[in-house]
């Protein structure tokens, strides 16, 4: 009995040390995160959406504290989806209560990555669950796979440059789910012309969609109006 | 020939009716220019449908020029055909009830060259209506609506062509409804040398386009695949093919591509043989033709 | 003189009409050949035929010494023709018409040249008119100046005065006779007035549903002294042969249907009594006193040339 009274304290102590273990990483990496108070950025983004046949794009990333973040194209038109505001961290931190849960190690390529899993409190909260993989060395999120209410499960995968001390990507990929697109009838201009089509229903079932972006340029902490995000 | 393909422009460009039609054509554009000036944000969101579940996207810049364009082009091709019979379908009977016809046919001239002159002539103005529609529908909309990316709308989704890679697929596809409009005008050439009254040709020639786009359309199985190959009006929308981009396998665009070039030269190919096939009946019926009127 | 015109058994038929049945004529240079008949009788067809608007079912044709159909550009170059009204675009000037058919005919004309013919039928100060506003009288006109404007050798009128008012048709008379006269051209003039024929030709032709009835010098079809007379017989084909043999056959009319004869109004006993003796059963003789009643009388409905044809 008191051998299982011992085993059953041990066990707790190391649970409790192991959360306390990723809490504290959590709290690091989110501090590095919080050096970032705005920033803006240029981006080559690529969009692979069942749907949509779209040039890879030049944009301007527009980014604020706690959770505003802009994708603009000035030149010319890029479809953005929807979650895309999803795309910087903080967003995850932003709501502040949640329960940090260790999820163990897991490998990403060649880097090993501490897997945690976040439940924020307030089950309000448009995110339900958020599990990160986080590059214990350098103290930075490498990707993010988050289930919310409303718009479906996405995934966020970061590849880190010069910035990294900033915990700030310089290779976003953001995986969504897309809704069913459907055309309104009678308002397509198609023309057979006898190349093979998949059929309509093949193409644009409830799938997937990738944004690739591929950052630099970043100009961080100079300031940044408001106006940008109206 | 060239005397007489001066003589054969000279008459056409001296016949009100003539204007008639590229003033059809100008009121027409403005009509629609009007409308997407004043509610272009809506029509375009109408026209994208459930996209903006999906994505967000600048509407506003999607109304540009060159989108303004494209859906007068693609509402307004259609029509075409119909000012294009009122002339051609005049060029040999519009002759014959005015009386000329033997006039003509009785100089120093082979009703070969007769018959080819009024066809080439019919091929500078149809040249100049569609030159006129580029300038209304392409350039004042570029001016009015400004320059950005095409989107296309098809059955199998959005495409979205780089502002910098369109202009090319409109002279392509200007080109392109050329041939297209000389088939039309090649069938009312044909039937005007079998009428000796004007209207008759031209109401055919629409009747004609009428039924063979229905039956073009229409998704029966036997006429899909028995009579739909052979109609001329399968392959008159063939201009639209320059605006299906090319794409990587993971939904990128390739700048400077199209989607089935083989497509869009059969198309080609076909009207064209329309065109010979056409214009060697009709002046196969006229040189045997005895003219009465 | 040579032959201008020289058309040998010209046939059309349209389904199972014959228009134009075997019609053999010849128009001389110089000649201002009157074309007459009904309407209906084939000489739209004719003409339209040597204007190659129509193609003859048989025949020949040969216009200037060559036939017509192998040197056709070469031939209407130098035929200038009014083919029944003379429709012009109406919706383009008198001189526009008339610069575009100088173009067609292939001579280059300068302005001043275009005008001088307006003026020749006197519509110089309509030149910049469109022709829609013009009357009858002077859409003719214009189509004489139009038939004229590349010096044609050969003019083909076609009824040149349907639809035009006394003084047009008094008018026209004078510009035939001008143009033969005055500017040795050779002229076919159609027309269905015998009236109108015999105050401008030299020579005539009557046509009757597409056949030759009579072709002659006007001064001789119309010599007031001679008689036309027609005879039925039991056997027309033998009365005819006997004639043919015989020393009367210089009366015979050519081409004519049944027997046509003209001669002496003495003589039509004495042929008589010699068609008798030779057993041909003579019905009937019917004397007409001139060409004009002979004309008259194939307009009149079940005349005797008529049934005699049948």
């Amino acid at each position: 009995m008191k051998k299982v009274l011992l085993i059953n304290l041990f066990i707790q102590l190391c649970l409790f040390s192991q959360a306390q273990d990723v809490n504290l990483l959590v709290q690091r990496v989110k501090e590095k995160i919080n050096r970032v108070n705005d920033y803006t950025a240029d981006a080559k983004m690529k969009t692979n959406v069942s749907f949509l046949k779209v040039p890879v794009a030049s944009v301007k990333l527009y980014f604020k504290k706690p959770d505003q973040l802009k994708i603009v194209n000035e030149k010319g038109i890029s479809f953005i989806p929807k979650g895309a505001v999803n795309m910087n961290m903080n967003n995850i931190f932003s709501s502040g209560k949640y329960t940090v849960l260790d999820a163990g190690s897991d490998k990403l390529g060649k880097t090993v990555v501490k897997v945690v899993k976040l439940l924020p409190e307030d089950n309000n909260e448009d995110v339900v669950l958020s599990t990160l993989y986080i590059d214990e060395v350098n103290e930075v999120i490498l990707k993010t796979k988050t289930t919310t209410r409303d718009n479906g499960t996405y995934e966020l995968e970061m590849q880190y440059g010069n910035n990294i001390s900033y915990s700030l990507p310089a290779k976003i990929i953001f995986i969504f789910n897309t809704k069913d697109y459907k055309m309104p009838k009678g308002v397509t201009f198609d023309f057979e012309d006898g190349s093979k089509k998949k059929t309509a229903d093949e193409k644009l079932k409830n799938k997937t969609g990738k944004i690739e972006l591929n950052i630099n340029n970043y100009r961080i902490n100079k300031g940044i109006t408001a106006d940008v995000f109206k | 020939m060239w005397n007489l393909l001066q003589i054969e422009l000279f008459k056409i460009f001296k016949k009100p009716r003539t204007y008639l039609a590229f003033a059809v054509i100008a009121a027409f554009i403005f009509l629609i220019q009007l409308g997407l000036y004043v509610n272009g944000k809506d029509w375009m969101m109408f026209m994208l449908g459930s996209l903006d579940e999906t994505m967000v996207v600048d509407y506003n810049k999607l109304v540009n020029g060159y989108a303004v364009c494209f859906f007068v082009l693609n509402l307004l091709l259609v029509h075409v055909p119909i000012l294009v019979a009122l002339v051609a379908g005049d060029v040999v009977s519009g002759e014959a009830s005015m009386g000329t016809l033997r006039l003509l046919a009785a100089k120093p001239v082979s009703r070969t060259s007769i018959i080819l002159s009024k066809y080439f002539a019919t091929a500078v103005y149809v040249f100049a209506l569609l030159i006129w529609i580029a300038v209304i529908s392409l350039l004042v909309s570029l001016a009015v609506f400004g320059k950005n990316d095409l989107i296309v709308a098809k059955t199998s989704g959005l495409q979205l062509i780089e502002s910098s890679d369109v202009l090319w697929r409109y002279f392509c596809a200007f080109a392109f409804a050329f041939i297209a409009m000389m088939v039309v005008a090649a069938i009312s050439l044909l039937l005007s040398t079998l009428s000796d009254n004007s209207i008759g040709p031209i109401v055919a020639t629409v009747g004609i386009i009428i039924v063979c786009t229905l039956v073009s359309e229409m998704e029966i199985p036997i006429y899909q695949k028995y009579i739909r190959p052979y109609l001329f009006t399968t392959y008159m929308l063939g201009w639209k093919g320059f605006f299906y981009i090319g794409s990587t396998a993971d939904g990128e665009t390739i700048k400077g591509s199209i989607e089935y070039l083989p497509g869009i030269i059969k198309s080609l190919v076909a009207l064209l043989v329309y065109i010979v096939a056409l214009v060697s009946s009709s002046v196969f019926i006229f040189r045997k033709k005895d003219i009465l009127s | 003189m040579p032959a201008i015109i020289k058309v040998n058994n010209l046939s059309k038929k349209f389904k199972k009409i014959n228009a134009v049945d075997g019609l053999s004529f010849t128009v001389q240079e110089g000649d201002v050949y009157g074309f007459l008949g009904q309407n209906g009788a084939g000489k739209s067809t004719t003409i339209r035929m040597l204007l190659t608007l129509v193609k003859p079912t048989a025949g020949d044709i040969s216009i200037f010494g060559k036939n017509l159909f192998t040197h056709r550009g070469e031939i209407l170059k130098d035929i200038g023709a009014i083919i029944e009204k003379p429709d012009l675009y109406k919706y383009l000037t008198a001189f526009e018409n008339l610069a575009l058919f100088a173009k067609i005919s292939g001579i280059k004309a300068e302005k001043s040249f275009l005008m001088d013919h307006l003026k020749m039928v006197e519509l110089d100060e309509r030149a910049h008119d469109k022709v829609h506003t013009f009357s009858q009288g002077m859409k003719q006109r214009l189509g004489i100046a139009v038939a004229l404007v590349h010096n044609p050798k050969l003019i083909i009128l076609d009824e040149p005065t349907n639809g035009l008012d006394p003084q047009g048709i008094a008018d026209m008379r004078t510009l035939i006779l001008k143009l033969s006269r005055q500017m040795g051209k050779t002229i076919l003039v159609s027309s269905h007035l015998l009236s109108e024929i015999e105050l401008v030709a030299n020579k005539m032709l009557i046509i009757h549903k597409g056949r030759k009835m009579i072709e002659g010098k006007v001064a001789e079809l119309l010599d007031p002294s001679k008689s036309v007379v027609y005879i039925e017989t039991l056997n027309d084909e033998k009365a005819r042969q006997v004639i043919i043999e015989s020393s009367w056959q210089r009366y015979l009319q050519p081409g004519a249907k049944g027997i046509l004869l003209k001669m002496d109004k003495e003589q039509i006993p004495v042929l008589i009594s010699y068609l008798s003796q030779l057993d041909i059963g003579i019905l009937a003789v019917k004397p007409t006193h001139s060409l004009e009643d002979y004309f008259i009388s194939l307009t009149t409905p079940n005349n005797y040339v008529e049934s005699s044809a049948n």
